[in-house]
């Protein structure tokens, strides 16, 4: 066969394989996008379930979600960027720090299922702290370690090397050096790193399956040690677990659960786009 | 002056602490797997509990036996995996080697956006959409089944095996590429004989990885395959898989009982397979970057 008909071939191959990755990516949020945009108003958003979820809003799920993901954020960001920092500033190459990256390399693929497990076992029952906004956002926190771990390392290692001889050349400590000459630089990868980790924690449903999550509470949460309830839960329950259902409200609930971690994900996009072409050196 | 050596050495060991975190997090997690799930073996010989046939965990007396489950597993992830791994590495070499720059860069977001898709929602539209389909397609009384699952699950591997498989051809020298085009070798077979060869232990990796990310996968899982906990003998019938009884038992079990401790077993199994998953995979990518 002639090499450039060969060629031809294989380009076309190779391009309808890509369409078959990227094509249902824009099926799937045009179907929830046209059959949920009709359950969108104010009153879907900020009101309570009514008559057995089969009317009325969602609040109670959206505002779950919301506790749920600042909280894992109030834990993970802190110790994530602390972890990132002893990889990238402090550790040389040991046997120590392979065994930390092996570590970060094998929470990324535990299953969300098992963190749910564990965050039965420790938070839930050991620490006696019960199904609760606690315990699940701990859940979440740790499973979104290792998405801000890993994007906030790549951040400090895109600082280069002659700030950090600068400032320490300067008479500055090596803690001095890294909070004012390394991490203001980093900030904006961190940031990428922590929208992505919300995106992660809002849309699992899994972990807070047996550490949080309630099927339906007639009032809303009033202190981190009660249960929430979450938008994927939610969404779970409406569409397997109670009959009669309108479609609607499905879809609707799908729809805000999609634009939540869409919305994140593109603004983590973005920033790391406009980070990338202003940066200078 | 000596305050701020005080603080200093505070912040040093809090970043110690935090940089090994990671490790103590991982022990943690295998130390509370096996303090909740251990027992079961008291009751149900490991061999039992890996090769019995049965899952019947409430009935009396109760079968605990993972066999269907680990099928059930094995089956939906063959079959992802037949359906992912070349269409996957396909659209990686389109995009590294051959979409020009502006459409690999809408490609690999368009990626990235199917990455963030809660599984729930994937599960949600499954179940409405490729479900009937595959019902009236074979016509079957249910289309719930275990290719439902393969389908649904293989959209899920793709941005794992795309995006790293992606960097691993990216990462192929230039020379390389320019020697075989130097050589009168034609784009195509640059990229398929030179560059896919280079980048070959990348792409292992990808693949493990995807595979990993079906084995653990949950949500979708639970509502598109029927959750039918039987062996199963056909890739058109309904079939359970160890993450899907995990999450849809856990609700119904007394706290420390057999069935509970069941469930945790079955965390075990899975904690073990993506360990090694994971622990080979990153053997094949430490490979690549030498």
């Amino acid at each position: 066969m002639n090499v450039q008909v060969e060629q031809k071939i294989a380009f076309s191959i190779l391009f309808l394989c890509t369409l078959l990755v990227v094509v249902p990516v824009l099926i799937i949020l045009v179907i929830i996008f046209v059959k949920g945009a009709g359950a969108l108003n104010l009153g879907f958003l900020f009101e309570m379930p009514t008559n057995g979820m089969t009317e009325g809003g969602i609040f109670p799920a959206i505002l779950g979600t919301l506790y749920l993901v600042l909280g894992a954020l109030f834990f993970a960001v802190p110790l994530g960027v602390l972890s990132a920092i002893y990889l990238v500033e402090y550790s040389q190459e040991t046997v120590l720090s392979r065994i930390v990256k092996l570590a970060i390399v094998n929470l990324a693929g535990v299953p969300s299922v098992v963190y749910g497990l564990f965050g039965l076992g420790i938070f839930v029952l050991f620490l006696g702290f019960g199904a609760s906004i606690l315990s699940g956002s701990l859940t979440l926190g740790i499973m979104i370690l290792p998405v801000i771990i890993t994007s906030s390392r790549e951040a400090l290692e895109s600082v280069p090397q002659s700030f950090r001889i600068v400032s320490l050349s300067l008479g500055a400590s090596k803690w001095q050096t890294i909070r004012h000459s390394v991490l203001p630089h980093a900030l904006p990868g961190i940031l990428t790193g922590t929208i992505l980790g919300i995106g992660r924690a809002a849309g699992e449903t899994a972990p807070i399956l047996f550490t949080v999550a309630a099927f339906y509470l007639p009032k809303l949460p009033q202190s981190m040690f009660d249960q929430t309830m979450a938008l994927p839960y939610h969404l779970y329950v409406i569409s397997t677990q109670v009959p009669g259902i309108p479609e609607t409200i499905r879809y609707g609930t799908a729809l805000v659960l999609l634009l939540l971690v869409l919305i994140m994900n593109l603004a983590a996009i973005i920033l790391r786009y406009q980070f990338r072409r202003r940066k200078k050196w | 002056m000596h305050l701020r050596k005080v603080k200093e050495f505070i912040i040093e060991r809090m970043i110690f602490l935090s940089g090994i975190m990671s490790i103590i997090i991982v022990a943690l997690i295998f130390i509370f797997l096996l303090k909740e799930g251990l027992s079961i073996f008291w009751r149900v010989p490991i061999s039992d509990f890996l090769f019995a046939r049965n899952w019947y965990p409430i009935s009396d007396p109760p079968q605990f036996g993972i066999l269907p489950l680990i099928l059930g597993s094995i089956l939906v992830t063959a079959g992802a995996g037949v359906i992912s791994i070349p269409i996957g590495i396909a659209s990686a070499l389109f995009i590294a080697e051959i979409a020009p720059r502006k459409t690999k860069e809408v490609l690999k977001a368009g990626i990235e956006l199917l990455a963030a898709i809660p599984s729930v929602v994937i599960g949600f539209i499954g179940m409405v959409t490729l479900g009937p389909f595959i019902k009236d397609l074979f016509h079957l009384s249910t289309g719930l089944t275990a290719l439902s699952g393969s389908i649904t699950l293989a959209f899920m591997a793709m941005p794992t095996i795309v995006s790293i498989a992606e960097d691993a051809i990216t990462a192929v020298p230039r020379q390389y590429r320019d020697a075989a085009i130097a050589m009168g070798a034609t784009k195509w077979q640059t990229t398929w004989r030179i560059v896919a060869h280079a980048a070959r232990p990348g792409m292992v990796a990808a693949v493990m990885l995807g595979i990993g990310r079906v084995i653990g996968e949950t949500m979708a899982v639970m509502m598109v395959t029927g959750n039918a906990a039987l062996i199963p003998h056909s890739i058109l019938q309904p079939v359970r898989t160890l993450t899907a009884t995990v999450a849809a038992e856990m609700g119904e079990t007394v706290q420390g009982g057999e069935h509970y401790a069941a469930l945790f077993a079955i965390g075990i199994v899975l904690f073990i397979i993506t360990f090694l998953i994971n622990g080979v995979a990153d053997i094949y990518l430490h490979k690549t970057k030498k």
